[in-house]
């Protein structure tokens, strides 16, 4: 805002402050350079997902097994159609607020007010999608069997189609393992949830079932996860199965690499947290127009200005959609 | 100030047009990734599947049109613009290029080292 600055005087004068080569108020390029360092910033992280990738290239998840759920169709297999639903609703909030924008520089200030509502409302229903889809993520669908070298093996049966834990297992009725609680130790402490199935159910089970057979993390020639024939897979099973995995953290998960999980939840969780506080700044800029702020100002610069941020989450979208569901 | 708000003529049928515009574009995005045609995915081009390709060229297209229309960057002075844009493009593309190569040699190095990390 000029009225806060200080006048010298001298502001007529090339070296006083009034030679403006930008053409641009403080305000809005103060944004856009922070706009410059946020984008350095996620390109740091994808171009890190990149090189993780590049290094796991044989065997890196195929993203569209894992993020395929969509609300309400159960066991459909709807590889992204949520992904790019989301995408959908990030760029039409992007568009009402430029149209918030728009109607700013017109002195509209209904029109102003009705945009911007339209767009929290959008950033509201995109973050609540990604706790969805974290959701699905953490909660995982098949389970995996964990080797020694930190490797997943998968379930299918003789079609190639996924088969999940809960089917495989035979359930052992003498289990000796209990989940060690706070309560019934020497000391006061506890371990981490145990997983549902314990190694020897599922080898039982696996056994049992003479139609299943164990994929690989590793991608053949035309791109799919290696099937192991069944004396390889009873073999794999016996000698290297060390764990069972059910669904993701920050240590294992059930879809491959960790890499792969912790890259998930950094990307999306820091473009997550990036749409969270852009709909918090437009509340308050919203409240603003509403209060009629920027009409005693004369001026919907402020508008613009954290416009320019909210786009710049649609743009960051667009790229982690890119090199998360698509490549 | 930036603007003088007298002049300003509404740009509404633009936005539109660019929104259509986006959407035509990750709706293709969204069916090659679906379909996968075989002959792009086949295809390899400087190490990388075609499909691939389509779909960064496509992405690069979406974020061009997202800076220059939505956030008005067309409207920027020269100066402002290459700041930004330059700057951004310039760093990105080096630190892409050192990573992704390092990448590949480590690929290469647990490929065909003596040890084995799957053991």
């Amino acid at each position: 805002m000029e009225t806060a600055v200080t006048k010298t005087g001298a502001e007529d004068k090339t070296w006083g402050g009034g030679n403006k080569p930008l053409k641009v108020s403080y305000g809005k390029m103060m944004m856009w350079f922070f706009i410059l360092s946020d984008a350095l910033t996620f390109s740091g992280f994808l171009a890190a997902y990149g090189f993780s990738r590049f290094k796991f290239i044989d065997s890196w998840p195929i993203a569209d097994e894992v993020f395929n759920h969509f609300p309400f169709l159960h066991g459909v297999d709807a590889p992204m159609y949520y992904v790019a639903l989301m995408t959908f609703i990030l760029i039409f909030s992007s568009v009402t607020m430029v149209l918030a924008v728009d109607a700013g520089h017109q002195m509209k200030q209904k029109k102003v007010i009705w945009y911007m509502f339209l767009t929290i409302i959008g950033g509201l229903i995109f973050v609540g999608s990604q706790a969805w889809e974290w959701k699905n993520f953490i909660k995982g669908e098949y389970g995996a069997i964990e080797t020694r070298g930190g490797q997943i093996l998968q379930f299918v049966d003789a079609d190639g189609h996924r088969v999940a834990l809960k089917d495989v297992a035979v359930l052992d009725s003498h289990k000796e393992r209990e989940q060690h609680e706070r309560k019934n130790g020497l000391w006061f402490q506890k371990e981490g949830t145990l997983p549902t199935y314990t190694i020897g159910e599922i080898k039982t089970g696996f056994e049992k079932r003479s139609d299943l057979l164990i994929r690989t993390q590793i991608l053949n020639e035309k791109g799919e996860k290696t099937v192991l024939s069944r004396e390889e897979s009873w073999r794999r099973l016996q000698a290297d199965a060390i764990g069972i995995v059910e669904g993701a953290n920050l240590q294992h998960n059930e879809y491959g690499t960790p890499l792969f999980a912790n890259f998930f939840f950094f990307i999306t969780g820091f473009h997550g947290f990036h749409v969270f506080s852009g709909v918090v700044i437009n509340i308050i800029i919203f409240i603003n127009v509403i209060l009629g702020t920027y009409e005693r100002r004369k001026n919907y610069e402020m508008v613009e200005k954290v416009g320019l941020y909210w786009h710049f989450v649609d743009l960051v979208w667009v790229f982690v959609f890119t090199f998360f569901y698509l490549v | 100030m930036a603007h003088d708000t007298a002049h300003h003529e509404s740009n509404t049928a633009k936005i539109w047009k660019v929104f259509i515009l986006l959407s035509v574009i990750t709706i293709v995005e969204v069916i090659l990734g679906i379909i996968k045609p075989a002959f792009l995915i086949e295809t390899t081009v400087i190490s990388m599947k075609l499909l691939n390709w389509i779909f960064i060229i496509l992405t690069v297209w979406k974020a061009y049109y997202i800076t220059w229309a939505f956030m008005h960057m067309e409207g920027e002075t020269k100066g402002l613009r290459r700041s930004v844009v330059w700057t951004g493009i310039f760093l990105i593309c080096y630190l892409i290029f050192i990573l992704l190569t390092e990448g590949d040699y480590v690929y290469e190095v647990f490929k065909a080292g003596h040890k084995s990390w799957d053991f």
